[in-house]
């Protein structure tokens, strides 16, 4: 079956429908990802976002238990192909299927590539698919332009708090769409950790007295969270060991005064230099953002640039001043995406026994 | 980390003479380490002893030498030039073999000249089997269980411990040479003692055998402040059994999840990390494919063949940040060139599929086993890209050259079921067709894995390949199916076969339905940032991104294709000069190429690069995009040449030589015309098409005769006949091929062979000078010792040459470059082939006369005249030096391949002699080629009747330097005879000890034995020259090539080498 990809600024891309043949209106983000398809369609960072992905061979090993939540987030996904033929020892079905399952739409054989640029030159755009041939610019673009992403927080969240058992720290999860890797790579260091949602107040979480705090990442303009900012002010102000990745280091910033931002069209993928300014060093990092903050706009005696992206030079973290807090734009956690920055959990680890 | 200030003089190492296993993509690497490095002020002396190269050219190092690569060389080198340090990575093998051998005898400590690059503590530890295996262990990476052996008894004792089958790798060495996979004992034992002798430390590693795995390889970068990158991945479509270098390559990895892909990352960077590289490097991996188990097979701390293919396919440049991290720049310090954007420190992205595929030489040596082992065999590689994996494999088989063009160019519908399913299991170059034709008949995928162990996921594509065949044969033909077929690649006139069109009736269907190729951009990052360079290819059925340029004029420059014998680096040098000149004289350039190893296809050689095949229609479709004010075709050799006559249909000045008249020098008829109204004599002879009536010309002309088909390069399908019965086979096998065009059929003439390149304006030539072979007529010249300037010819001949020259680029309308062989007995000169492009020797003599050639014949294409660009026409005075340019063969590499020397080409790379005197420029080129003797002073001579006379001779000069002679019966009497003392040894059907207890003793430098003319069937000259060289005996088969290398030894010391610095001839 035919459908259509239709774009803000009135350009339209005829391809085939995968997936739902449910119309959706999302708006667009490219991915650069070359492997880990599965992982960005289960990241709830996802939520309220449609990802075309610019690697054009899409499902080569099928679908394996490697999703990062408990569903696909993506209101809608955009290829150039899907495999057929799936093949690696852990497949255990399609993305055909996969994306039926999830009731989530998508377009393949679509020229992925010019709509990368479209997106890289306009700046991230909404966006609609639909398999009605006799679809109305008149009527959809305005719906388009209207679209906002909104409120996808409380969406993705968990509905209560739970445990992984551990004998080490207690490390206390603020879900903000955490991707599952964070509280693993956390509960493989020993940590027992406990994932909070994000509506939980702070005191809530200080009463439950934890070793550290970990701030996850999460969907939507961080600007919006207002509450869970209010939230996270209070728990700054305690001695707690405090580890946020993604949305978490946004709401942090904000929190402290720090101004955050759109940018032009996010980074997306696995490929991403950050410079950790304390060696030079520089790692490749998974990343997954739409916002950024400004690094200029933080006092410096509150907090100081920790990374840096090598490529735009964009703020990637920040090293809070007389506080164990540090938080990192990029996913320590990958999946999918380089395991380069996985010392971060380690680090984690020793501010939380530095603090005991 | 800033630049290192006291680095300021760099001598950079290259890998020598093309051989398989170390080829183009050290040129490649080489050319681009040295411009990075001169682009940072340093000053860079280049030892190379390939003549052929771009690298040893004046305009990439200030000084250049030509010299062998061996250990006094480099030593009497620094010694000359005091270099500050030595870049040893990027010269494969060869230079990091050298560079080791330096620290180790404290030379360059001695001397304090530091190895930068890599240390020699990580280059022991990468290289040497047993401190590999405990670095890996220490670091927890596993490997296969091995054990190093020194012996054969201890190999035996351990490949039973772990069972069979067993890998044997043999220590430094190249390609693999000498390893090989054994089932029982017996295959164990003769593997393992060639590759004992093979070793340059005398130690093979016997490994767990885990064929049928997936092999996997990442090229990594790392940075002395230890930052780390992988460029890209790459998974072989062959698993693991068929050495990387003659596997089916793609890039990136296909059917590795995420997990996969980051595990065996991480592993790579943890290597990298440990062995302390600085630089690039290549690690191989295999992956069981039922589980994320794997093994480390192996880590090249330098760049390499991979490396070459990794840039082309990503963009990123290898070589150039390798260069630079040398110098100590960390990698967010180094400007990504293809983007101007980012920085080095990121990783490639890559929105494309890219399949590489091995140019295997089976075409070359028909005798030679076809089976593809862990031993290397392919003498070069195409790539291709496209937006899907299908479309690149079929790209790819049509950039092979080797007249296949789809999945149906090998035919194998005569085996059914069992038959085929047999032929499944031998593991060769015909692969890829052989699964086509199981899924044709029906086979499942499940049977077809189980033998062949390839992914489903690569079947299944061969499956939607073969679908579509199927579908084009049996349906009408839409203009959506057409669509569906073009974007898988299919070629028009595969396309008109199949649907019984004409290939005109596809073209203009396609056209009717707006189906045409549009191009997308390598860019390293898959279009998140802008990028600034031009290299390209094509897709169908998506959006064109080619930005439109300047107003200059635009010329097409045709490259080479893939390296093989008869067309090697030669002709990218072409190409390459070619381009630089056009865009001297203000012209946008645009490559065509689909070489991945050679400098040409660098992103910033040409003003635009379209990485491609090079058939009629794809040249077309980027004709169409382009419209180029011209179109070069005289420096691309054959592959370029025989695009002419599309590329006029197509409307595109052919600038240079005109397409009537490349054809002139081809057609028989005409040529003959021309050579008679300009009195000049050739072997007599006639244009046939059947073995009768080639029968007929060769009993008119008296026997010998030599039989060609016409339009080939390298002599290929040459052959000499001496009766009716050969003309009967070599036509037969001429006739394997398809052929359009004729077979010549001449007297055979036994002169001197003598070749001129020149230069011609239309009114005066240049010719930079004259080459004599050593070897006469009948070995192919490029298999030949060439000597310039000419040595037994008199001034009278010379001039005679020259006169010959300027009759036949002149009445051929010659404009540009024309290569004219020529042979001289006595007084008299015969032409017998004129090509009016460039040749193979043209760098060669450009290099040793000074005179750029390539450009200059650029210029005059243009519309210079020579006199205009300062030289007097004409035969131009001889240089001050004598150089000798000597072939370089990979026969050790070929099971099964017959080494003895004829009119068809079967060398693989060239080195140098270059000296103020004949001899020691003789010494320099066959040190070069690495005849390095006297050893053990003991050789075999066996020799035709037509040559015993001189072998008398050639004996008594070898008897007189210390040597002992073995001969068989009859040269042994005649040697005897005429007072040299010389052993009678069995024949190898006679009772031992015989010829071959002698050759497998290890004791003997050299074998002379020159096979009768003719198809030679005798089985024991073949046994003897491939047992000599599997065991690393000099096997010489032409007199004149013995006569040489005898006056070689009789005349130079090595410690008396003197060194000339090639960039100040003028």
């Amino acid at each position: 079956m035919k459908a259509f990809l239709i774009l803000e600024d009135g350009t339209v891309f005829t391809g085939t429908s995968i997936g739902s043949t449910k119309d959706m209106i999302s708006e667009i983000v490219f991915n650069t990802s070359m492997t880990g398809y599965l992982e960005v369609l289960t990241d709830p960072s996802y939520a309220g976002q449609a990802v075309v992905m610019t690697y054009p061979l899409i499902g080569n090993y099928g679908i394996t238990p490697d999703m990062e939540s408990r569903k696909a987030w993506p209101d809608g996904y955009i290829v150039r192909e899907l495999s057929r033929m799936p093949s690696n020892f852990r497949c255990e079905g399609t993305i055909q299927d996969f994306l039926k399952e999830q009731d989530i739409p998508g377009i393949a054989g679509i020229d992925t590539r010019a709509l990368t640029k479209i997106l890289r030159e306009k700046g991230t755009m909404n966006g609609m698919i639909t398999t009605n041939e006799n679809y109305n610019l008149d009527e959809i673009l305005p719906k388009l332009k209207a679209y906002t992403v909104g409120d996808v927080v409380s969406k993705v969240t968990c509905d209560e708090k739970y445990v992984l058992e551990g004998n080490g720290p207690k490390v206390a999860l603020m879900d903000f769409g955490a991707k599952k890797n964070i509280a693993k790579s956390l509960n493989e260091r020993g940590c027992e950790v406990t994932v909070y949602p994000a509506g939980t107040k702070a005191e809530e979480i200080i009463a439950s007295e934890p070793d550290g705090i970990m701030l996850s990442n999460g969907p939507g303009d961080p600007e919006t969270c207002v509450s869970i900012i209010e939230e996270i002010k209070k728990l700054y102000n305690t001695d707690i060991p405090i580890f946020a990745i993604c949305l978490g280091h946004q709401l942090m910033a904000l929190a402290n005064g720090a101004k955050t931002y759109k940018l032009k069209y996010g980074h997306r993928g696995g490929n991403h230099p950050v410079k950790d300014l304390t060696n030079n060093r520089v790692y490749i990092s998974s990343q997954n953002h739409g916002y950024a903050v400004d690094g200029t706009s933080i006092d410096p005696k509150v907090a100081k640039e920790a990374f840096i992206n090598v490529n735009d030079g964009t703020n990637e973290g920040l090293a809070y001043e007389g506080k164990n807090i540090f938080t990192v734009q990029f996913h320590p956690e990958a999946c999918p995406g380089p395991l380069d920055s996985g010392y971060l959990f380690d680090r984690f680890m020793d501010m939380m026994k530095g603090a005991k | 980390m800033p630049r290192i200030k006291d680095i300021k003089k760099v001598l950079v190492i290259g890998s020598g003479p093309i051989i398989i296993g170390q080829a183009a993509e050290f040129d490649y690497a080489g050319t681009q380490a040295c411009r990075s490095l001169k682009e940072e002020g340093l000053e860079v002396v280049l030892l190379n002893s390939n003549p052929a190269t771009i690298m040893t050219d004046k305009d990439i190092a200030d000084r250049v030498y030509i010299e062998p690569l061996t250990v006094e060389v480099v030593e009497q080198l620094i010694l000359k030039e005091k270099p500050d340090s030595v870049l040893p990575t990027l010269g494969g093998q060869a230079a990091l073999n050298l560079a080791m051998e330096l620290e180790e005898n404290g030379f360059l400590k001695r001397n304090n000249v530091r190895l930068i690059g890599t240390t020699s503590e990580t280059i022991k530890k990468a290289e040497d089997r047993l401190e590999f295996k405990m670095t890996m262990e220490k670091i927890g990476e596993p490997c296969a269980a091995s054990k190093v052996v020194k012996d054969v008894q201890t190999g035996i004792e351990f490949a039973e411990s772990i069972g069979y089958p067993v890998v044997l790798r043999p220590a430094y060495t190249l390609g693999g040479s000498g390893g090989g996979i054994a089932d029982n004992r017996t295959e164990l034992v003769e593997i393992l003692e060639n590759g004992l002798r093979l070793s340059r430390v005398g130690e093979v590693l016997v490994e767990r055998c885990i064929a049928g795995w997936k092999e996997i390889e990442y090229e990594v970068m790392r940075d002395s402040n230890g930052n780390c990158i992988t460029v890209c991945n790459m998974e072989n479509l062959d698993p693991v059994g068929v050495h990387t270098g003659d596997s089916i390559v793609v890039a990136p990895s296909q059917t590795l999840s995420d997990k996969e892909y980051q595990m065996l990352r991480t592993s790579a960077l943890n290597i990298i990390s440990e062995l302390n590289i600085t630089g690039g490097c290549n690690v191989q991996y295999a992956l069981n494919p039922d589980s994320f188990e794997y093994c480390v097979i192996e880590v090249n701390p330098r760049v390499s063949r991979s490396s070459a293919l990794a840039s082309k396919a990503t963009g990123y440049p290898i070589a150039k940040v390798a260069a630079k991290i040398a110098l100590g720049y960390t990698l967010d310090e180094i400007k990504n060139a293809v983007t101007k954007k980012t920085y080095a420190s990121f990783e490639p992205m890559l929105d494309y599929c890219v399949v590489k595929i091995p140019r295997l030489p089976f075409d070359k040596f028909i005798s030679a086993k076809r089976t593809l082992t862990t031993q290397m065999k392919a003498t070069g590689e195409v790539m291709s890209i496209c937006d899907n994996f299908e479309g690149a494999l079929m790209k790819a088989i049509r950039s092979l050259e080797q007249h296949v063009d789809s999945l149906m160019s090998y035919d194998f519908s005569h085996l059914k079921g069992e038959e085929l399913l047999e032929e499944l299991k031998v593991v060769d170059d015909r692969r890829i067709w052989k699964i086509a034709e199981a899924i044709r008949q029906g086979i499942s995928y499940e049977d077809i894995h189980r033998i062949t162990k390839i992914d489903n996921w690569f079947i299944d594509k061969i499956a939607i390949l073969v679908e579509m065949e199927q579908k084009l044969k049996t349906e009408e033909l839409t203009a959506e199916t057409l669509k569906e077929a073009k974007r898988l690649e299919f070629p028009d006139n595969v396309i008109a076969e199949l649907t019984g069109k004409t290939e005109r009736e596809i073209h203009d269907l396609r056209h009717d339905n707006g189906i045409t190729a549009s191009y997308k951009m390598v860019d390293t990052c898959a279009a998140e940032f802008a990028a600034e360079t031009p290299y390209y290819y094509s897709v169908f059925g998506s959006e064109n991104e080619v930005v439109e340029t300047s107003g200059k004029k635009k010329v097409l420059v045709l490259g080479s294709g893939p390296i093989r014998i008869g067309q090697g680096i030669e002709f990218d040098f072409c190409s390459v000069h070619c381009t630089w000149a056009f865009a001297k004289e203000g012209y946008e350039t645009i490559i065509v190429n689909n070489n991945p190893e050679t400098v040409s296809t660098d992103f910033d050689i040409a003003d635009k690069l379209y990485f491609e095949p090079l058939t009629p229609e794809d040249v077309e479709s980027i004709v169409d995009l382009e419209k180029p004010d011209g179109a070069v075709v005289q420096f691309g050799g054959q592959t370029a040449i025989k695009l002419t006559e599309s590329l006029m249909k197509m409307g595109v000045p052919i600038l240079g030589t005109s397409a009537e008249n490349v054809d002139a020098a081809e057609d028989r008829e005409l040529f003959d015309e021309i050579l008679e109204q300009c009195e000049i004599p050739r072997p007599t002879g006639g244009t046939v098409f059947t073995a009768e009536e080639a029968k007929k010309v060769a009993n008119r002309l008296g026997y010998p005769v030599l039989v060609r088909p016409s339009y080939v390069l390298g002599g290929q399908g040459m052959q000499i006949a001496i009766n009716d019965h050969d003309i009967d086979e070599f036509i037969g096998i001429i006739n394997r091929i398809a052929q359009d065009h004729p077979i010549l059929v001449d007297k055979y003439l036994q002169g001197k062979e003598i070749e001129v390149d020149a230069v011609c304006d239309g009114e005066d030539i240049l010719i930079p000078g004259i080459m004599e072979h050593i070897e006469r007529a009948g070995i192919h010249s490029g298999d030949s010792i060439s000597v310039y300037p000419a040595q037994s010819i008199s001034q009278k001949t010379k001039e005679t040459i020259a006169e010959y020259t300027r009759r036949l680029a002149k009445s051929l309308h010659v404009i540009g470059l024309i290569n004219i062989q020529f042979i001289v007995c006595g007084e008299d000169v015969y032409v017998i082939e004129v090509n009016p492009r460039s040749s193979r020797t043209v760098p060669y003599i450009s290099k040793v006369t000074g005179i750029p050639i390539v450009p200059l014949a650029t210029k005059v294409i243009i519309g210079h005249k020579i006199k205009e660009l300062g030289y007097t026409p004409g035969l131009q005075p001889e240089a001050d030096y004598f150089a000798i340019k000597m072939p370089v063969f990979s026969f050790e590499k070929i099971r099964g391949a017959d080494i003895s020397l004829g009119p068809e080409m079967k060398s693989t790379g060239e080195c140098l002699g270059i000296a103020k005197t004949f001899d020691e420029a003789l010494y320099k080129a066959f040190i070069g080629a690495g005849v390095k003797l006297p050893k053990h002073k003991n050789m075999i001579m066996t020799v035709r009747d037509e040559d015993k006379e001189e072998a008398v001779e050639i004996g008594r000069r070898f008897e007189k330097i210390g040597y002992k002679i073995f001969a068989t019966e009859g040269t042994a009497k005649v040697l005897t005879d005429a007072g040299v003392k010389a052993m009678t040894v069995n024949k190898i059907e006679q009772e031992s000890p015989n010829l071959m207890d002698l050759i497998l003793g290890h004791k003997i430098d050299l074998v002379i034995d020159t096979p009768p003319q003719g198809a030679d069937h005798s089985r024991d000259g073949f046994v003897i020259r491939r047992n000599a060289i599997e065991t690393g005996v000099n096997v010489l088969t032409a007199i004149d090539t013995a006569k040489a290398l005898i006056t070689s030894l009789e005349n130079t010391d090595i410690q008396k080498l003197t060194l000339i610095d090639i960039a100040k001839i003028k």
